[in-house]
């Protein structure tokens, strides 16, 4: 809103309040003058309300389940994966641009032993989403092969000695996929679930945050840097506090 | 449907640090400047202020200020005999994907190159013999550390730099870099706080003899006006820093220092989301007349302009200057050509430790936050009973303890799932403190850049492809820089400690500490053996100018863009000051 | 934006008096005699001024009435074309430039004299979105220099006609005939022999090409503004204006002619930050301000008795739910306005002792809370820093509580912000509702 608007009008609610983002290619003369967020820059919280959009197969989550909360257990250190909500933030991250692959690159010519060679680990030219989708599914027929029973069913210990299998490579899964990177896809998608900030689904009530002594979304600690190897009790803060 | 656009003096492409000095300069000496830049518009208030800044996950794990692959990726072997793969996901390289380049991105370290890393070549014969440099494909760069100094000085003064100085005009200041160059006078700001590990590795080096200062920052220690009358704020250690947008105004960017006043001024136009696709020539292919552009929804056009600048990453300026015909493409088979010539790294190891009963709080950081020595850096240790030449920054650094990027900086055999990983993170993230060697990187004859004959990018261009690895000089110096730096993690009480020597292992981009890249289009004072003259302006074509680290002929044992902003300076000021009076080469090949 | 409601109903009220063709009125108020000073026989196209001095006087004079920012669009240099959305249509700023068609080109300096302080166009009677009421107190020197400064704009030919886009009755500008007999005091500057230059300077400048009581008055039920709280500070709706007048809790009462000169002159007094439509006064009219001239301004505001105002009864802060908000304020706040409310000297406002922002009336602080602000650009100040919005990020709540705080931490005392004006305020704005998340 300008101040002409204001001084000159004679009552208009002028509004500018829609939130417009740099979509198109622009010619720019002059600061931009706008001032609310750039709408794609706003934080994009996952809240789907109707429930997951990728994992809408049950026994997908059973596995999935099973699987995070090996790698993150409840504890004393704090709850399971599933239970501060890693399993809801997977699902929105796979939905969004991340689970789209969209920063990749995925063009041809593919040729996987070279890219491995090349790049001292595989690389990949499906989408993560795809990944997971591929993933499950093998899990799911090596736990039927090997222990006769669906992969939730598979107590804790055996649960473990397959995941060490992944994580050493000593393991491999069905149909093509490298077991032990799914498992490092797997164990790095948990953990961010664990701490990145609970806008994302995961890390419910800041306890990925409390376990370690991050005090999350601040942005100022000039009081605090000269207190010099104290432990400083912080209370951790979210990107967007419900109160 | 083709764009034609009025003609502008000059164009620039690519808005980062470079671009917007270029811009600066210019425009304040009257030129008409067009910058065009493939990102869009984004400021600290509208786009990464306070409230949304701190976001790990979005803005380091996921890296959405950076340019994904997907726009343009690079591609890489270790050897010519080797079929090149493209870089399909995130890695060591930080392409800038805005207004504002990687500057908005960036950590802030800002440091000068000593005046050894000018002149290598000639310092390296006549200190130690022709012998020591033997494999390597030294040269110098045209221009001395003394000759550079005003321009250092002016882009420190643009950018607010924060820091202590070791020298002044040849006098030694306690403190300070006693190692550093001669400075005209002090930093614009003082230098920033101690950390709690930044105090122990400044005690453990100062008691072994050597000589810590307070890094040179670009998280600035206070408020401050710089030169054009735009306003810094004070650093207030947030810990996000690299990855990250700054929302309080206090880390140099084109952002904080320079666009609101270049925005402004009425001989300025910024096209955003468009990409230069290449320049091109006249016909008689002796200047350039414009370049080639395509907007994001897809229409080409054309910009004329008098004069052709090119800011881009270090990458890209190689890129675009291949894919224009501007210089012949290098061979390291003949050593003809210089276009892709000289590509270096950056040479860098870590040293991590422990303090049992501590509190190291790492949250508390700042992209540059750190102490260092300069004792083993450049040339300022007789080498005379080494096997290499060059060296590096040994630094105990707070830039961050953003939980997810740490989660794997746990004491030796800690698992990394289970009650066991939540155990050992619950005992190490409080616990851990670093030290980075940031080295030199010499030239070779086959470590290059060239366009890729398989792989294109989103408009059907030839990708870059880079031909490297390590080279035995910059090998053993890492291995005598690494142990000097667990001595002092030693010294300083650091337990459990992991030491990674990143030269140890064949490089690829994914497992480096490190997103300078730098060389490929360097300058120098012979045409043969470099794509510019020490003034960045092609010596093919008179009126093309080549800005960035990809003008460094070999890689200091720093970070490279204060050397950027202040070459930029210094090829705006020779423009507006000589060029455009009587354009052609300013300087005889 | 109540008051310019009321404007519009006023109009609306006497526009029905006029058609009824009430016969005696306004002798006074539509006597041009003053204009007789002017030529009336050379076109404004026909004259192109060479005494540089006037030129120069003149366009400084433009700057102390601030023309360009409502005739200058992308049009070209004051072509016009600025549109000005109300509920009763549109009005469309006219084109200025010496062009004889669709300019003030056919204009004699004396028409000229007739519309910039009389009201009185070529095409009838003006609306008071031009400021003529203000621009009467512009002196005959003045006049002529701006006249001569006015030869010398380029003509643009932008055919405009400035109210095709108002509705009946608006659209009859005769009715302004009314508004002017009850509202213009069609009186020039008249000096004050007991007070020195600089006073009559500032009150000439303040009054006059200024305008400032257009916005620091509050208005009556009719819009105009009130003698009787002149500059003691005015709500526009969705910016609130702050009292000039020397009180000290909500004033300039702690402010020196100086620091309102600095504040003027360069968008800041190191504890204040011109934003809003201050902002864009600053950049476009008050940064050209002489010295003598701003502080003449300032010496003139600090001869003004101080308004009755009182400050609020304390709110304590130190409260266990206020301690909440205080870490709301270290996490969102201080690493721009400073741990102690210090701001950033000329480019992010101070909280503390920061007079403007204590007024019982937050809307500033609100609005700035709910769609972000920007500071003036300059030439001493280049930042023009932003403020970001929080509307996306914070409750009706969570905002008026932040504001309390502010507002009576560092010694400050002031009423506390109630949610509700928040959310009236975020409904007005069309602002964002806060995210939900998971």
């Amino acid at each position: 809103m300008k101040r002409r608007d204001l001084l000159r009008s004679f009552g208009a609610a002028m509004t500018t309040s829609a939130l417009v983002s740099p979509a198109a290619a622009a010619e720019l003369k002059g600061f931009p003058e706008q001032t609310a967020m750039s709408a794609d820059h706003l934080p994009r919280p996952a809240m789907k309300g109707g429930g997951f959009q990728v994992f809408t197969q049950e026994n997908d989550r059973k596995i999935l389940a099973a699987v995070f909360d090996r790698l993150i257990p409840s504890d004393k250190f704090g709850p399971s994966a599933s239970e501060a909500g890693c399993l809801e933030f997977l699902d929105d991250q796979l939905a969004g641009r991340y689970g789209e692959g969209r920063a990749l690159y995925l063009e041809g010519p593919v040729r996987p032993e070279n890219e491995e060679a090349i790049m001292g680990s595989p690389q990949f030219t499906q989408t993560p989403r795809q990944r997971y989708e591929d993933g499950l599914k093998a899990l799911e027929a090596y736990a039927k092969a090997t222990d006769g029973v669906a992969f939730h069913a598979l107590s804790p210990g055996r649960i473990d000695e397959i995941l060490s299998g992944l994580e050493e490579g000593k393991i491999e899964l069905p149909n093509g996929v490298k077991g032990k990177w799914f498992f490092e896809l797997m164990l790095q998608n948990a953990r961010e679930g664990y701490l990145a900030d609970p806008l994302y689904g995961g890390n419910r009530d800041m306890a990925g945050w409390k376990m370690i002594g991050f005090p999350g979304a601040r942005y100022d600690y000039r009081p605090y840097i000269e207190r010099q190897g104290e432990n400083l009790k912080l209370e951790p803060v979210s990107l967007i506090p419900k109160d | 449907m083709t764009i034609e656009r009025p003609k502008a003096d000059v164009v620039i492409c690519g808005l980062g640090w470079a671009g917007s000095v270029m811009a600066e300069e210019l425009t304040r000496a009257g030129l008409n400047v067009t910058a065009i830049e493939r990102g869009a518009w984004r400021d600290t208030s509208t786009d990464f202020p306070p409230a949304v800044d701190p976001d790990e996950l979005r803005w380091t794990t996921r890296r959405e200020l950076l340019q994904p692959m997907s726009v343009e990726t690079t591609t890489f072997r270790n050897r010519m005999d080797q079929t090149a793969a493209p870089v399909r996901n995130w890695s060591a390289y930080q392409f800038g994907w805005n207004v504002g380049g990687a500057g908005t991105h960036w950590a802030g370290m800002s440091w000068r190159f000593t005046p050894w890393d000018f002149e290598v070549a000639t310092q390296t014969r006549e200190r130690y013999g022709a012998a020591k440099a033997e494999g390597l494909q030294l040269q110098d760069w045209g221009v001395t550390y003394a000759e550079m100094e005003p321009y250092y000085d002016r882009f420190e003064r643009i950018a607010g730099t924060s820091g202590i100085a070791g020298n002044i005009n040849g006098e030694i200041k306690p403190g300070g870099n006693p190692f550093e160059g001669p400075r005209a006078r002090e930093y614009p700001t003082p230098p920033l706080k101690d950390t709690f590990w930044m105090r122990e590795f400044r005690e453990a080096s100062e008691r072994m003899g050597y000589h810590p200062f307070t890094l040179p920052a670009g998280n600035i220690s206070q408020a401050y006006v710089n030169p054009l009358g735009v306003t810094m704020g004070p650093c207030t250690y947030c810990g996000f820093c690299d990855f990250h947008g700054c929302g309080n105004f206090s880390k140099s960017s084109p952002q904080a220092c320079i666009l609101p006043a270049l925005m402004r001024r009425p001989n300025f136009t910024l096209l955003t989301e468009t990409e230069v696709l290449h320049a091109v020539k006249h016909d008689d292919g002796k200047t350039a007349k414009g370049v080639k552009f395509i907007t994001k929804e897809g229409e080409e056009g054309f910009q004329p302009a008098d004069i052709v600048i090119i800011t881009a990453y270090q990458m890209d300026n190689v890129r675009l200057m291949l894919l224009s015909g501007i210089g012949e493409q290098y061979d390291p088979a003949t050593g003809k050509g210089t276009v892709g010539r000289n590509y270096t790294y950056q040479t860098c190891g870590t040293v991590n430790a422990f303090f049992s009963d501590k509190y190291t709080n790492p949250f508390i950081g700042g992209g540059a936050l750190a102490v260092q020595i300069d004792d083993f850096n450049g040339d300022n240790f007789d080498h005379g009973n080494l096997d290499f030449i060059g060296g590096a920054g040994i630094m105990g650094y707070s830039t961050n303890g953003r939980p997810i990027q740490n989660m794997n900086n746990l004491r030796p055999g800690s698992k990394r799932w289970g009650s066991a990983w939540k155990e050992a993170y619950t005992r190490d993230y409080n616990q851990g403190a670093g030290i980075f060697i940031q080295g030199t990187s010499m030239p070779v004859r086959d470590a290059y850049l060239d366009l890729d004959p398989d792989y294109r990018d989103r408009h059907g261009q030839p990708l870059l492809r880079l031909t490297f690895d390590w080279n035995r000089n910059d090998q053993n110096m890492l291995r005598y820089l690494t142990d000097r730096s667990v001595e002092i993690m030693r010294e300083a009480g650091g337990e459990d400690m992991i030491v990674e020597n990143q030269a140890e292992e064949s490089w690829n981009p994914y497992k480096q500490h490190s997103s300078h890249t730098i060389g490929g289009a360097v300058m120098g004072a012979d045409p043969t053996t470099s794509a510019l003259n020490p003034f960045l302006q092609s010596w093919d074509v008179h009126n093309v100018f080549v800005v960035g680290a990809s003008a460094f002929p070999n890689n200091g044992g720093y970070n490279p863009t204060v050397t950027v902003g202040a070459l930029a300076v210094r090829a705006a000021q020779a423009i507006h000051q000589t060029y455009v009076n009587n354009p052609g080469p300013l300087v005889k090949g | 934006m109540a008051n310019w409601k009321k404007i519009g109903a006023g109009i609306a009220v006497i526009a029905v008096v006029a058609a009824i063709g009430a016969g005696g009125w306004a002798w006074h108020s539509l006597n041009t005699v003053a204009s007789n000073v002017a030529d009336d026989t050379t076109r404004l196209a026909d004259f192109k001024s060479t005494d540089q001095a006037a030129i120069e006087r003149g366009e400084y004079v433009m700057r102390l009435g601030d023309c360009s920012a409502c005739h200058t669009r992308e049009n070209g240099k004051f072509a016009g074309g600025y549109e000005i959305g109300t509920p009763f249509g549109t009005l469309v700023s006219s084109n200025i430039t010496p062009d004889a068609g669709t300019g003030i080109g056919s204009m004699t300096e004396r028409d000229f004299f007739n519309a910039v302080r009389q009201g009185i166009g070529q095409h009838g009677m003006l609306y008071p979105a031009m400021p003529f009421t203000a621009y009467r107190k512009f002196s005959d020197q003045d006049m002529h220099d701006l006249w001569a400064y006015m030869s010398t704009v380029t003509p643009v030919k932008h055919d405009i006609d400035e109210n095709a886009g108002m509705k009946f009755p608006y659209n009859i500008r005769l009715a302004m005939a009314g508004w002017d007999m009850l509202f213009f005091d069609n009186s020039g500057f008249r000096v004050d022999g007991s007070k020195d230059d600089a006073w009559n300077r500032g009150k000439y400048i303040v009054d006059g090409g200024g305008h400032c009581a257009a916005c620091h008055s509050p208005r009556n039920m009719l819009g105009a503004e009130m003698g009787s709280a002149y500059l003691q500070g005015g709500n526009l709706g969705e910016w609130f204006a702050p009292d000039l007048t020397s009180n000290p809790h909500a004033g300039l009462g702690t402010a020196s002619a100086q620091d309102i000169a600095n504040y003027l002159q360069t968008g800041s007094d190191g504890v204040a930050v011109a934003a809003g439509p201050m902002a864009e006064a600053v950049e476009h009219s008050t940064q050209y301000f002489s010295k003598a001239d701003a502080l003449a301004v300032g010496t003139y505001l600090k001869s003004l008795p101080a308004s009755a105002t009182q400050p609020g009864p304390v709110q304590p802060v130190d409260t266990p739910a206020m301690q909440k908000v205080a870490l709301a304020y270290e996490v969102n706040c201080s690493a721009c306005h400073g741990l102690g409310g210090e701001g950033i000297e000329g480019m992010v406002p101070a909280f503390k002792a920061n007079h403007g922002l204590l007024s019982s009336d937050a809307t500033n602080m609100i609005h700035a809370m709910l769609q972000g602000a920007r500071a003036a650009h300059t030439h001493d100040r280049q930042t023009a820093a932003g403020m970001p919005a929080f509307d996306w990020k914070m409750d009706d709540r969570q905002i008026a509580d932040l504001l309390t705080f502010v507002r009576n931490s560092w010694g400050n005392t002031a009423t506390p912000v109630a949610a509700s004006d928040v959310g009236r305020l975020r409904e007005f704005l069309k602002a964002s509702k806060k995210m939900a998340t998971p």
